[in-house]
């Protein structure tokens, strides 16, 4: 029973896969809107930060940390430029649903 | 331990729930706000670990600056979301097929994975013991130091983003009136006066 | 340059003469181009004559060497000994009179320059053919007169029928061509040279020596000698191979007189007559030329016994005169046999002239149920072809007598019983033959004019151009026998031939022949006899007779009169197989196989999995990311695979 709340370098491994999953799942199962899209790319970016830091702390590498950190800028960064081009678009198209995505359509 | 296993649960549970409800909840608003709470769960997590700073790091930018954007816009962006077509189920098999497989071929990587027995003293940066000093203050140590030119590179990624998102979105509306106060003070007599011969009685 | 290089190729310098520059040098000039040429080369032939089979001065010219390859060389030469000198002087002089009467025959057809250009292109062919020293260049020879046949025949080519005659002519001489092909690989494969020479000398050792093929053991000899012997029935139209000879009728009348009559189909027994040291090794080979000889004779007899057309009678009448050669070499008289295509060339060219003077007196008429009463209009033609059917059907001390008769004498007295059957059969021909000749004059001179009126009274005899060669050609088929016969089958034979044909000495078959019992002799005049007066009793006194034989005996009458229904039975057993592969390999083979998986197929097949791959560029961003995603799945599932595992 104690096995079990050992919490090892795995259970985290684990938790990051899952939400990695969820966000490529958030990817593709959604038709909604292309907000959906960039949170779940928010949410992949939050697994791989996951991964570091448990990397991180198990190998006992800070590097992972920083890292981590500038994953995050990045992905601040990158959030930020998607919902701006999204705006944009917007104001363009008037919709944002994913099916109205196809102005290259042959 | 068992606390820490026990919080370690809690705090994967919400966050696995909260990213499931992300990409299923039917109101935009309704994901930005589970999304919150995933990053909140996340940082937690973090705490839990020893990355305090990254746990700070997450809230104060993921949730305040990040989500809180995703919030503006979903709200700026007037979407009529009782009229959203859900179509959901159209790429349903493909969709959970392909994510299974990486969700299993990631588990069984990590599964079969073992560290080598030098990797615990091989870091390059072997975190100090946190009686010594703090996280914050380990990564400071270091961020400035050996890393300051990606430091550098990440600040003028920030900035390139925010110049980024200021083109991209900047538009003038000529239905709101501004002032150019060059063109006010540059005025000449000639542009400004004008002198008209009134006869009287006849107005202009 | 020598003599033989000129008699050789001032035809084909006339010819080409003719033929590129008749533009520039007109009608006459083509006329006196080609008929100079020829008749420089008529001229020097008779001096060679006389100075190689008279005085035995036998020569050899080289010109050229025309393939130096690895084991196989051959060079060009003209090889002029008796045989061939024989050969030349048949050919230029009938070549010769020949261009003279197309001078007169062809004065009103607009490509006159085309026509002599043609003939004197075929007197060259003919002359490669008897003065090669070699297979090949006989070979070369043999498919170059083949071509200037086709050209002739379909001289008129705006004619349907006769393209039709002039194809059928080049294809059922191909078929002999390819056997004639085979037979020249076999000698280069036993030999290793495909020289006279080489060949006859090395000849002895191969006989009794087999060819195995297909796990049968087949003599190697007779092989050779039955190849080459396929490829003399195409040319010299022997059953199976004759149909192509009365279709070739459609071309004019010249041409049937020099081509069809003594030079093109002669070149068959010449071949054999070259080849006699290669067949004289093969018995079954001779039997089997002997066989076919004479059923041809008879065959091609019975048929003429009963035709209408003026020039059919005559074409199957050399059908049947030729099996009579070829059985005389059946028998091993080949000195026989090249003495008969001698004096036929003289008499049957004269019988084809003769009618070409008819039929333009006639404006075109050649059914001699439209005939009668010409000899009034036509005196000098009357009695010239007098003079040739008389030579033909035998009568005493013509030119065709001492051949014919000696042909006969010959097959009786080989002793064998193919021999017998050939001399029996022989007499029977003989009948036929002087019943149809005399039929023709009967019909055509002879008699009241059962033709339209107006074209009777518009005949008139034919000019000097087309005359001269007719008495020249009579003066031939009635003094040629008596002059030459002691060359060519007489005492002075040995010495004549020299070694250039085998079964010349004196013990040969002619030496058996000449003391055959007398009533043998005999037999073939009164075959003559016989044969003329059956026919003027038909013909000339009682002239119902044939309409009714022919109605009492309706199928038979039909039987011959169709040429025993043989293209018939090919239309069905061959033209029509043929025709139904040929489609099926096109349509099918070609069309749908090879097409359809080749240039078609690709393209078809390219469009098709272009239209499928239109079907990935939706334009909808959403199917191009979920693309890669699809895209990163796999190529983890492969690493994965590859790198763990």
């Amino acid at each position: 029973m104690a096995a079990v709340f050992q919490i090892g370098l795995g259970h985290y491994l684990t938790l990051a896969a899952v939400l990695f999953t969820l966000g490529i799942f958030g990817i593709f199962l959604n038709r909604k809107n292309v907000i959906i899209i960039l949170m779940s790319i928010e949410l992949m970016l939050l697994a791989v930060n996951i991964n570091l830091v448990a990397f991180s702390a198990f190998l006992n590498d800070l590097v992972g940390q920083v890292f981590a950190m500038f994953v995050l800028t990045v992905a601040a960064g990158e959030a930020a430029i998607g919902l701006a081009i999204l705006v944009v678009y917007f104001r363009g198209r008037g919709s944002i649903e994913v099916e109205d995505i196809n102005l290259m359509k042959g | 331990m068992i606390i820490s296993g026990l919080t370690f649960y809690l705090l994967a549970a919400v966050t696995v729930a909260a990213g499931f409800m992300v990409i299923a909840a039917r109101n935009p608003v309704h994901s930005v706000l589970f999304l919150i709470l995933s990053f909140f769960s996340s940082a937690g997590l973090f705490v839990l670990i020893g990355a305090e700073f990254l746990a700070m790091i997450l809230v104060v930018v993921y949730v305040g600056a990040v989500a809180v954007l995703f919030l503006f816009v979903v709200m700026m962006l007037d979407v009529d979301f009782v009229q959203l077509r859900e179509g959901f189920l159209q790429y349903l098999p493909i969709g959970a097929l392909i994510g299974l497989i990486l969700l299993v071929e990631l588990l069984l990587v990590l599964g079969t994975a073992t560290a080598t027995p030098e990797a615990a003293t091989a870091g390059a940066l072997p975190i100090p013991p946190a009686s010594e000093i703090t996280n914050t203050e380990a990564i400071g140590q270091v961020l400035y130091t050996r890393y300051v030119y990606l430091f550098q590179a990440a600040g003028m990624l920030l900035l390139i983003a925010m110049i980024g998102a200021i083109v991209l979105t900047l538009r003038s509306r000529e239905s709101v009136r501004r002032q150019s106060i060059k063109a006010q003070v540059g005025r000449r007599r000639e542009e400004g006066v004008e002198l008209k011969k009134v006869q009287p009685g006849q107005g202009i | 340059m020598s003599m033989y290089h000129i008699i050789v190729f001032l035809p084909i310098i006339a010819s080409v003469v003719a033929g590129l520059g008749g533009r520039w040098i007109g009608d006459r000039g083509a006329q006196w181009v080609t008929c100079g040429g020829v008749g420089i080369s008529a001229i020097l032939s008779l001096v060679a004559f006389h100075a190689v089979a008279i005085n035995g001065n036998v020569a050899t010219v080289e010109v050229f060497t025309w393939i130096d390859s690895g084991a196989f060389e051959v060079s060009w030469a003209i090889r002029v000994d008796q045989l061939t000198a024989v050969m030349l002087v048949v050919v230029n002089v009938v070549s010769a009179l020949v261009h003279v009467y197309s001078v007169g025959y062809m004065a009103h057809d607009p490509h006159i320059p085309r026509f002599m250009s043609f003939l004197s292109l075929f007197t060259f062919a003919m002359l490669m053919l008897v003065t090669a020293d070699n297979f090949l260049q006989l070979f070369f020879g043999w498919e170059g007169v083949g071509l200037a046949s086709y050209l002739l025949i379909g001289f008129w080519y705006e004619r349907p029928s006769a393209n039709a005659a002039a194809i059928k002519a080049f294809l059922v001489n191909r078929i002999g061509d390819f056997g004639f092909a085979l037979g020249i690989l076999a000698i280069f494969l036993v030999f290793g040279s495909v020289d006279f020479d080489t060949v006859f000398r090395a000849a002895p050792e191969m006989a009794g020596k087999s060819l195995h093929f297909l796990g049968v053991d087949f003599d190697l000899l007779t092989t050779i000698c039955l190849l080459l012997f396929v490829g003399a029935m195409g040319k010299s139209a022997q059953v199976p191979l004759h149909t192509w000879l009365p279709d070739a009728m459609e071309g004019p009348t010249p041409v049937s007189a020099l081509i069809h009559a003594a030079t093109m189909v002669t070149a068959g027994v010449f071949m054999v007559a070259r080849c006699s040291p290669l067949f004289e090794l093969s018995a079954t080979a001779l039997t089997a030329v002997a066989v076919i000889g004479a059923f041809t004779a008879f065959f091609a007899a019975t048929v003429g016994l009963v035709q209408n057309d003026i020039k059919r009678v005559v074409a199957y009448s050399t059908c049947s005169q030729l099996g009579y050669m070829f059985f005389a070499c059946g028998v091993g008289a080949y000195g026989v046999a090249i003495f008969h295509l001698f004096t036929h060339a003289f008499f049957k060219a004269l019988l084809f002239l003769g009618s070409g003077s008819v039929i333009h007196g006639l404006a075109d008429e050649q059914d001699m149920r439209k005939m009668g009463g010409m000899r009034k209009l036509q005196p000098w033609t009357y009695w010239t072809m007098w003079a040739g059917t008389l030579s033909l059907a035998g009568f005493p001390f013509l030119a065709g007598f001492y051949s014919k008769d000696m042909i006969l004498e010959s097959a009786f007295a080989a002793e064998t019983g193919v021999g017998e059957f050939a001399f029996y059969v022989g007499i029977a021909g003989a009948v036929m033959t002087a019943f149809y000749s005399s039929r023709l004059m009967f019909m055509t001179f002879h008699g009241e004019n059962r033709g339209p009126e107006d074209v009777y009274h518009h005949a008139h005899e034919s000019p000097a151009v087309i005359l001269v060669p007719l008495v020249l050609l009579a003066l031939g088929a009635v003094f040629a026998g008596v002059g030459f016969s002691y060359f060519f089958i007489g005492g002075g034979r040995e010495a004549f031939w020299g070694g250039s044909i085998a079964g010349v000495g004196p013990e040969d078959i002619v030496e058996a022949a000449h003391h055959v019992p007398f009533w043998v002799k005999a037999l073939a005049t009164v075959a003559f006899v016989v044969g003329i007066g059956t026919s003027a009793l038909m013909y000339l006194w009682k002239t119902e007779l044939p309409g009714r034989i022919a109605a009492a005996h309706r199928e038979a009458y039909l039987f011959l009169l169709n040429k025993w229904y043989f293209d018939e039975l090919y239309e069905l057993l061959l033209v029509r197989p043929t025709k139904w592969l040929g489609r099926l390999l096109w349509r099918g083979g070609d069309g749908r196989i090879i097409d359809g998986f080749g240039p078609d197929g690709v393209a078809s097949t390219v469009l098709d999995l272009a239209r499928r791959a239109t079907f990935l560029q939706t334009g909808y961003v959403y199917h191009y990311a979920f693309a890669m995603l699809i895209g990163i799945a796999v190529m983890v599932t492969w690493f994965y695979l590859r790198l763990g595992g």
